[in-house]
């Protein structure tokens, strides 16, 4: 049975978001991603599995290794991308616009 | 809530357009990009060098705990006081090639200004990789609390 997932569903349980965590910054193999739990390598299997037929996980063979990656174009479907890098840049802005109105009531 | 600042990236552009409305006036914002000690304080870096004219170079260090955490460095392009700021960016012990940033600054009112900022990068593919780098740390840090959260559990 190779059903269809739907996206929010994938992310609804929480050992898959942490995956998607993992794989945020590095691609990793099935083995280096089920070292980080717990839980049984082939239920990690099965939630790796879910990921990557819903498009949140891309997978990448390089020699006889799978690695799995973020799929950031579908994660934008989820999430907003940007909304971080924005508000980085508005902290940002925030703080130059308190420094100088209060070096501007200095003067 | 809003934030004062928009970021504009279209798909498969090798752009980034931030830009900021200011409750300050045009000088006063002008000189938060001018004067070291001010952009030292703004940007939480040490301004190692800033030369605001053409051909001028500058050079931002930001340390942490000691450690050198981040530095960039460029070169100036253009310097029209109260008006535009042309230059390159480059982080430094980092494959990510030079960006191209056009500043441009706008009076609003006596009291407002508006900063618009326009970055080039090299690809689209590193273009989207910095986008993302924030929302990359925000889902590490994230799995980091889940990580003390698990760990505490298992105690």
């Amino acid at each position: 049975m190779n059903l269809r997932r739907d996206v929010f569903q994938a992310i609804a349980d929480p050992t898959r978001r942490a995956i998607l965590t993992l794989v945020a910054t590095q691609a990793m193999t099935a083995g280096a991603i089920a070292a980080n739990f717990d839980t049984a390598r082939p239920t990690v299997s099965k939630h790796i599995q879910i990921l990557s037929e819903c498009e949140l996980l891309q997978a990448a063979q390089n020699g006889r290794e799978i690695y799995y990656h973020l799929n950031p174009e579908k994660m934008k479907e989820i999430a907003d991308f940007i909304a971080p890098f924005a508000k980085l840049w508005d902290d940002r802005f925030n703080t130059l616009e308190a420094i100088m109105n209060n070096y501007k009531n200095k003067k | 809530m809003e934030l004062k600042t928009k970021i504009h990236a279209e798909d498969n552009k090798q752009e980034i357009i931030i830009t900021r409305t200011f409750d300050l006036p045009l000088e006063l914002l002008f000189k938060a990009y001018e004067e070291p000690e001010l952009v030292a304080q703004w940007m939480g870096t040490k301004v190692l060098q800033l030369e605001n004219r053409q051909h001028g170079s500058w050079r931002y260090e930001t340390a942490h705990e000691g450690k050198v955490v981040f530095a960039a460095n460029g070169v100036i392009l253009e310097f029209v006081p109260d008006q535009r700021i042309t230059r390159t960016f480059q982080m430094e012990n980092s494959n990510f090639p030079v960006q191209l940033e056009f500043l441009e600054f706008e009076s609003l009112s006596p009291a407002s200004s508006r900063l618009r900022m326009q970055i080039i990068f090299k690809s689209v593919a590193f273009r989207d990789q910095l986008l993302q780098m924030p929302f990359a740390a925000g889902l590490s840090m994230a799995h980091d609390r889940l990580q003390d959260v698990l760990t505490l559990n298992n105690k």
